[in-house]
């Protein structure tokens, strides 16, 4: 079989242009700690039909966790995100926090507007992230996954503040478990 | 002599195919219009926000699942008659594929249609992805059920003939379009078991209530299994047409048979092992998977590269033909004056800006930034809306006549119609790019918020509201063009000699290597390869049961 060397030549190169990619994709991943949603860290489903009875969506909100991090226990639910719609959900600037969401009914999206927050929450998986906000201000949440009739009615929004104006008082505590 | 003497019977179902085709093609648009009308918010006095999911649903069935599987069905066989020198080997079984095919996408487009219908039992804006627990009407499910099979049986009528054929040539090498055709239908035959399984075994008995509860990541994840090797199954006959025929029309000759024959191949070992990429954002998948997902992602971009290549090789050759010199002043010599040739290069030109903002669709997180937002249709309105679907259009002003033995109509009109799509797509394609970098999210009728303020990186909402609107509604009309010409040259047109020959390839099969045909050896490879890809994460899946964890139908 005969390759022309031009087709050599350019084959060459695009091989070397996808090893560019693969690398600035793993680079962000090890390096920037540029995560991507994943499962609960236990690898456990949750049932849809009980998840708000009981277990820790029984009770959505922020908690706070060890050295000084916090947790999000979010529901995407028809339609509306709980906590953050209504009431925005306030956290602290510059702490690392991770979400926890998950659906009680059909598939929702989580989108933070303008960031790279971006996860699917569906029934019975709980979508795990970590994240930092490094800003002060009010951040706007749209679920852009397609959930009903409603669907583009369903928002938030998400407060960051300085840390040291955090409110605690409005933690969730563990012990309501 | 051209087709539809030689083969009369084949030209009766390819031009059956097409009909339904085009008739999908002109419902499935104006959708489209009406949607970028509402969601711009520029008219919103046709349907409701909330019907607009039932109009959204018709979009992404009409176009992305029925024209082109009859566009491909109608394209497939007239290539596979026309290189085998074979009528379909039975025209009974040829007829039965086809009206199950179009018997499946009737019942599905009655349940979408009935949503639009105020007092009807029926609905089905689930969205062409269907993802439960949003349910829909059994019919929905049962007609996509039959349209996929309908196509299995396709290409098993081309099997067929294909076998009966190599009976008569022991020794040859398959011919060029039969060998893509076969490859294509390997790949999809891989692919669409998945959805097969999806709605055959899950959602079919949940419609109709035999179970009540639906775990929703198990047959999201066979959709997806199959989701990323249709869009090859939607572009691999518009790159049949770029390797058979543009090479022809540019008016030279195809650069290499072998290398054609290899990209087909990568099509089918790397298709479908990578549809996690796009559950980058879903929980219950782990990271592994999704980085495994990434690197196989971007190597399927090398078949396409190679064809970049070789098609704007061939390009040159025709246009150093024709008379052209010089290093880039050949492009003038191209006949920019002929529908069918122009629509397959714009049609090119545009793929390859889609196949980069694709690059960033595949690299993990930096799609975080972009995942469901307006950046998505922004993409796939380049590859399957202009590539596979510009280049359909254009090669049917070609194909057309040798169905018919009558030339073409209104070729002024012909010429206008890729022009004016490629200046709709590019207002409305660029425009919801951006607005996905700003966060405005697709499938959605009312992208304001109270809550929400974009704030984009490039240009002004209200700038990109527009073009998407006029761009949108440039894209209709390039559509009624494309049907008008359609319609005048299906029965009118004047008689006279059509040109219908291929000219062979500068290296052609004498040169390819034996091993390129062995389909038995390559179907194998992509067996493994899915295997390796797909059995534990879907094995853990399915060990807490099928149907578990389970949610509740939500019927829409
Ligand atoms: C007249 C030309 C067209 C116009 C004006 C148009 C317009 C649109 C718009 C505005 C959307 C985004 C809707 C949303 O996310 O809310 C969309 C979605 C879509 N379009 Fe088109 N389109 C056209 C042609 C096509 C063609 C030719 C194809 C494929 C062959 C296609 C396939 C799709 C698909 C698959 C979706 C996604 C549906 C979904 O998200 O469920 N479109 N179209
Ligand atoms: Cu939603
Ligand atoms: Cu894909």
């Amino acid at each position: 079989m005969h390759i022309h060397r031009f087709e050599k030549l350019w084959i060459g190169l695009s091989l070397f242009l996808i090893a560019c990619f693969i690398g600035i994709v793993m680079f962000g991943f090890t390096v920037l700690d540029l995560k991507v949603p994943g499962g609960d860290r236990s690898g456990k489903t949750v049932d849809p039909k009980t998840v708000m009875a009981e277990g820790p969506f029984s009770n959505p909100g922020v908690r706070e966790a060890e050295n000084g991090e916090y947790d999000v226990y979010m529901l995407a639910q028809k339609f509306l995100f709980r906590p953050s719609s209504g009431q925005p959900l306030v956290l602290p600037k510059g702490k690392r926090v991770t979400f926890h969401i998950t659906s009680p009914d059909v598939i929702h999206g989580f989108e933070v507007v303008g960031t790279n927050i971006n996860a699917m929450a569906i029934p019975g998986q709980i979508a795990t992230f970590t994240t930092i906000f490094p800003k002060t201000g009010t951040y706007g949440v749209i679920c852009h996954e397609y959930c009903g009739a409603a669907h583009h009615t369903m928002q938030g929004q998400i407060k960051v503040v300085p840390a040291s104006e955090y409110d605690e008082s409005n933690l969730v505590s563990t012990s309501a478990n | 002599m051209t087709f539809v003497d030689r083969y009369p019977d084949a030209t009766r179902i390819v031009k059956a195919s097409f009909i339904v085709a085009f008739t999908a093609l002109g419902i499935g648009g104006l959708f489209g219009l009406i949607q970028a009308l509402h969601r711009t918010g520029t008219f919103r006095g046709i349907v409701s926000s909330v019907q607009y999911y039932d109009v959204l649903t018709g979009h992404g069935v009409l176009l992305a699942l029925v024209f082109t599987t009859f566009f491909i069905v109608g394209l497939y066989q007239w290539g596979v008659s026309r290189s085998l020198e074979r009528e379909p080997e039975n025209m009974t079984f040829a007829w039965s594929w086809f009206w199950m095919m179009t018997v499946g996408t009737v019942l599905t487009t009655i349940a979408i249609l009935g949503g639009l219908i105020p007092g009807t039992e029926i609905s089905a804006a689930v969205l062409y992805t269907f993802y439960p627990p949003l349910q829909a009407h059994p019919l929905f499910y049962i007609g996509a059920a039959l349209l996929v099979v309908g196509s299995w049986l396709a290409a098993a009528d081309w099997f067929w003939s294909f076998r009966k054929w190599r009976q008569k040539n022991p020794d040859a090498t398959i011919p060029l379009q039969t060998y893509m055709v076969l490859f294509t239908m390997l790949m999809w035959y891989v692919c669409s078991i998945g959805v097969a399984l999806e709605v055959v075994v899950l959602l079919i008995p949940w419609s109709l209530g035999l179970v009540t509860n639906i775990d929703p990541l198990l047959p999201r994840t066979l959709f997806w299994y199959f989701g990323h090797a249709v869009v090859y199954f939607w572009l691999l006959p518009a790159y049949f047409v770029w390797y058979s025929i543009l090479p022809k029309l540019s008016g030279g000759r195809l650069f290499s048979d072998s290398l054609t024959r290899i990209v087909f191949i990568l099509f089918l070992l790397l298709s479908t092992p990578i549809g996690f990429h796009h559950q980058y954002a879903d929980p219950g998948i782990t990271l592994g998977y999704k980085i495994w997902a990434v690197i196989s992602t971007l190597l399927i971009l090398l078949p396409s590269l190679m064809t970049a290549f070789t098609v704007i090789s061939s390009m040159e050759h025709g246009a150093r033909q024709r008379g052209g010199s010089g290093y880039f002043a050949w492009m003038g010599a191209l006949p920019w004056n002929r529908p069918a040739f122009v629509g397959c290069a714009l049609a090119g030109i545009m793929f390859a800006a889609g196949g980069f903002s694709g690059m960033i669709n595949a690299s993990l997180n930096i799609d975080m930034l972009i995942h469901n937002t307006a950046w998505i249709p922004g993409h796939f309105h380049l590859t399957v809306g202009t590539a596979s679907a510009l280049t359909f259009m254009a090669i049917t002003y070609w194909i057309l006549p040798q169905l018919t033995g009558r030339n073409l109509k209104f070729k002024k009109l012909a010429l206008a119609q890729p022009y004016t799509w490629f200046a709709g797509m590019t207002l409305m394609s660029n425009a919801l790019h951006r607005a996905g970098l700003a966060g405005i999210p697709r499938r959605v009728s009312e992208p304001e918020y109270r809550t929400v303020t974009y704030d984009p990186p490039f240009g002004t909402v209200s700038e990109m509201q527009w073009q998407v609107a006029l761009g949108g509604t440039i894209l209709f009309i390039s559509l009624i063009f494309f049907l008008v010409v359609v319609v005048a040259s299906w029965r009118g047109g004047e008689e006279g000699p059509i040109d219908d020959t291929l000219p062979a390839p500068l290296s052609g099969p004498e040169h390819s290597p034996k091993i390129l045909d062995n389909m038995k050896l390559w179907i194998g490879i992509a067996i493994v390869l899915v295997l390796l890809a797909y059995t534990l994460p879907l094995a853990d899946m399915v060990m807490d049961g099928l149907f578990s964890p389970g949610a509740p139908p939500s019927p829409v």
